[in-house]
């Protein structure tokens, strides 16, 4: 497995999060976490399940307030949005789910058009198809256009949840564990794939996940999320290259075991 | 114990006036949703009728059953047409309507949205700048006000034509004197109320399944739990309407 080669020019910071804290009731699960994301950057975020990975894309995405903290993405600061901006923000965002998240009642085509449809004026149905058609030619899914999400295996349906993301062209890219429950082979694929998005739209990224092999083939910068902060960031060598017990049980755990 | 029980009333009560005012809102300004609209009607409407068909028609003719020995006692069959059509037309079409279509559509609503809920396709709809209320909530609410009146009518038509049949049979009614001897007694009061009563009817089944779907927590459990909640709700708010409907017009009447 090759360690991403690290991009050697990066643009200013596209995300950029100061002293964020959240909690659930009596849970801390952010405790002043700071990340800074360039144009054009894929960064990982690896971390034990419940801390606090997917819920940090949510903050940023505006699905869930912070309790305390500066969340600034391309310039606004997301929290202080009202509806009407933040929907225009989200237009330059793309959300990738664990679960896919495809609508159930719609075939792909639909999935896709959903977004495109209701955001931008004044497209016909050549141009809608067009867009479609382009979009699944690039997950390597055209063939899937008709059929029901119910229809695809997993890994066709996380394909074609990056797709609908990338219906609206996004700046930023959030993936919530994209290789979470596929198969090696699989994986490689959807990693590819994080990668092509990168560099065909100059979507800078963040990739929550486990999977170390995910992590080091697309991130250019790695950041580990331990009790709620961030406690090591780096390229993958850097970060891994540490007596920090918790850190290397992390990598024995998905590289020996 | 009893303070937290008060505060998540007022709380639940406090959500569900916003959502209702978010309902308003987004109802009366564009862009409107006319295929989703188009297709819930298809839906709640359409896809109801067997049901109601059905119950309508049954109900119509039991209860001229149930009611002729009565009438007979005093030598009064005449007056069945318009015993049935003042008790279909005012209460049994609205009421049974309502109550039918709370737990085929209304559950439906619920599981449905509340599904959409726990596998994050509402999250997904909103994090791609689109508007989920508007497409989900709002589409579905108009659907149900707009449906159930129709389905009421309809429920009382077929309930009638299933009264008829039993009073053909037993006391050989021509169908005009059944028609004519059925509305001398309906007034234009009885058929408004009736129509007010099942779009107050339609707003609730469609509101309370879309909020308890909105709100579904918990997983699969929780889908379950809205569904159910929906009906439930739903069905106890339109004997609470029915009742306060049926005061207001009595008033009028007197």
């Amino acid at each position: 497995m090759q360690e991403k080669e690290l991009k050697k020019e990066q643009g200013p910071p596209v995300i950029s999060i100061q002293g964020l804290y959240k909690s659930f009731g009596e849970l801390d699960v952010l405790r002043g976490v700071d990340l800074e994301i360039n144009k054009g950057e894929n960064v990982v975020v690896l971390g034990r399940s419940g801390s606090g990975k997917s819920v940090l894309i949510k903050i940023i995405s505006g699905l869930l307030k912070p309790d305390k903290g500066s969340v600034n993405v391309l310039g606004k600061e997301v929290d202080t949005l009202n509806e009407k901006d933040l929907r225009a923000l989200r237009m330059k965002i793309g959300f990738s789910f664990q679960s896919s998240a495809l609508y159930d009642s719609m075939n792909v085509r639909e999935n896709l058009e959903f977004p495109l449809v209701r955001t931008v004026k004044g497209l016909g149905r050549k141009e809608i198809d067009q867009r479609v058609e382009e979009t699944l030619d690039a997950v390597g899914l055209l063939d899937k256009l008709d059929q029901m999400p119910s229809d695809l295996s997993g890994g066709q349906r996380k394909r074609i949840g990056i797709a609908r993301t990338l219906m609206l062209k996004p700046e930023i890219m959030l993936y919530d564990e994209p290789t979470a429950g596929l198969d090696p082979i699989t994986c490689i694929e959807i990693n590819n794939l994080i990668n092509e998005v990168q560099t065909r739209y100059n979507a800078s990224g963040i990739v929550i996940t486990h999977d170390l092999s995910c992590a080091k083939v697309t991130g250019d910068r790695v950041a580990m999320l331990l009790d709620g902060k961030f406690t090591r960031q780096g390229t993958f060598e850097e970060v891994f290259n540490t007596d920090d017990a918790q850190i290397k049980a992390f990598y024995n755990y998905n590289f020996i075991e | 114990m009893l303070s937290k029980g008060l505060d998540d009333y007022f709380i639940g009560v406090y959500n569900a006036y916003k959502f209702i005012a978010r309902f308003f809102r987004q109802a009366f300004q564009g862009p409107f949703e006319f295929r989703e609209i188009v297709r819930q009607c298809y839906e709640v409407g359409y896809k109801s009728l067997p049901l109601i068909t059905l119950t309508g028609f049954v109900i119509g003719m039991v209860f001229t059953k149930q009611s002729r020995p009565s009438l007979i006692a005093f030598g009064a069959t005449s007056w069945l047409p318009s015993l049935i059509a003042i008790a279909t037309i005012r209460a049994l079409a609205p009421l049974v309507t309502g109550l039918i279509t709370s737990g085929k559509v209304g559950s439906h609503i619920g599981a449905e949205i509340g599904s959409m809920k726990v596998t994050e396709q509402i999250d997904a709809m909103e994090v791609s700048a689109t508007n989920p209320f508007r497409f989900l909530v709002v589409t579905r609410v108009i659907a149900t006000t707009f449906m159930i009146p129709v389905l009421a009518m309809y429920c009382g038509f077929v309930g009638m034509m299933g009264s008829f049949l039993n009073i053909y049979q037993n006391e050989k009614t021509s169908f005009s004197t059944f028609i004519a001897e059925a509305f001398k007694q309906i007034t234009f009061l009885d058929i408004g109320a009736s129509l007010i009563k099942a779009t107050a009817f339609g707003f609730t089944i469609g509101i309370v399944g879309t909020y308890k779907g909105y709100h579904a927590t918990q997983g699969t459990q929780g889908v379950g739990k809205a569904a159910n909640a929906a009906v439930v709700l739903s069905m106890f708010l339109i004997f609470v309407e029915e009742l306060v409907i049926v005061q207001v017009s009595n008033w009028f009447r007197n």
